[in-house]
């Protein structure tokens, strides 16, 4: 049997990745709430995480110049927040919102480091045999 | 790692709002300083902001955007001409001029930039306590 580190931390990872990304998504729309034209953007993990498990089969190359699909399925999924009450000069940043879905974020990163930190104090045990 | 772009990109958000702040603090400060011909009359200073979309080339970071400061403009409100000929800096027709400054609605920038600025700073703090988790992983 061979312990695969990968296997162990499950999709974690994967989601601090995802979820360190929708940080930088959601700073960007709060450091940008008084800029005129400014559109709020986000992504949705939970739809990217169930489908990473599926397209992750890579585009097929037959010539040295095709263009591999090498950005990944984020920056196509970037969408633009549809705003409650969008603003006169065309700024679609809604504080109170962007504020909930970061606080939101940051407690789910940490849920997933908890996760992963438990993961590792179970195979440090396992390690140990004690 | 990526994640650093949260600081450079709340940094730049704070930025804006200081100037914004400050740009209040110098309009409110000459709200009445009274001259005698439009030229020389202050008149009221706006910021003004853009998205800046960081590393634009690289796809990954297309959607990073900090703030830029495109410039400062003076506000093209007519000014208030006053008719006071015993004012010391009324001109030969006896007017002042005040400047274009409203102060109701640079308290109101001026609240509105300084929650701004605290959303930054607390965007920044958050994200500085997720990175310093991170980096006590496993341990």
């Amino acid at each position: 049997m061979k312990i695969s580190f990968d296997q162990a931390l499950g999709l974690h990872p994967q989601a601090l990745r995802l979820r360190a990304r929708k940080m930088e998504v959601l700073a960007s729309n709060l450091a940008n709430a008084d800029t005129p034209g400014y559109k709020a953007r986000d992504f949705d993990i939970d739809k990217l995480l169930r489908k990473s498990s599926v397209d992750t089969i890579p585009l097929q190359a037959t010539r040295p110049g095709h263009i591999q699909d090498s950005s990944g399925p984020l920056d196509q999924r970037l969408l633009y927040r549809v705003p409650q009450q969008p603003s006169l000069d065309g700024n679609t940043v809604e504080e109170h919102i962007e504020q909930a879905k970061f606080a939101e974020n940051a407690l789910r990163y940490q849920a997933s480091l908890r996760f992963i930190n438990g993961k590792i104090s179970s195979l440090m045990l396992a390690l140990r045999g004690e | 790692m990526s994640s650093f772009n949260v600081f450079d990109v709340a940094g730049s958000g704070m930025n804006a709002q200081m100037l914004r702040l400050n740009l209040t603090a110098s309009n409110l400060a000459n709200a009445d300083s009274i001259s005698s011909s439009i030229e020389q009359t202050y008149k009221s200073r706006q910021p003004v902001f853009a998205a800046e979309f960081r590393d634009a080339l690289n796809q990954n970071q297309a959607a990073n955007a900090g703030v830029k400061i495109l410039g400062v403009v003076e506000s093209r409100t007519p000014l208030q001409m006053e008719y006071q000929p015993n004012h010391p800096m009324a001109n030969e027709d006896g007017y002042i001029f005040r400047p274009n400054v409203n102060t109701v609605e640079e308290l109101a920038n001026m609240i509105s930039a300084s929650r701004s600025y605290q959303n930054n700073i607390e965007v920044l703090n958050t994200a500085k306590e997720m990175m310093l988790q991170t980096l006590r992983m496993g341990q």
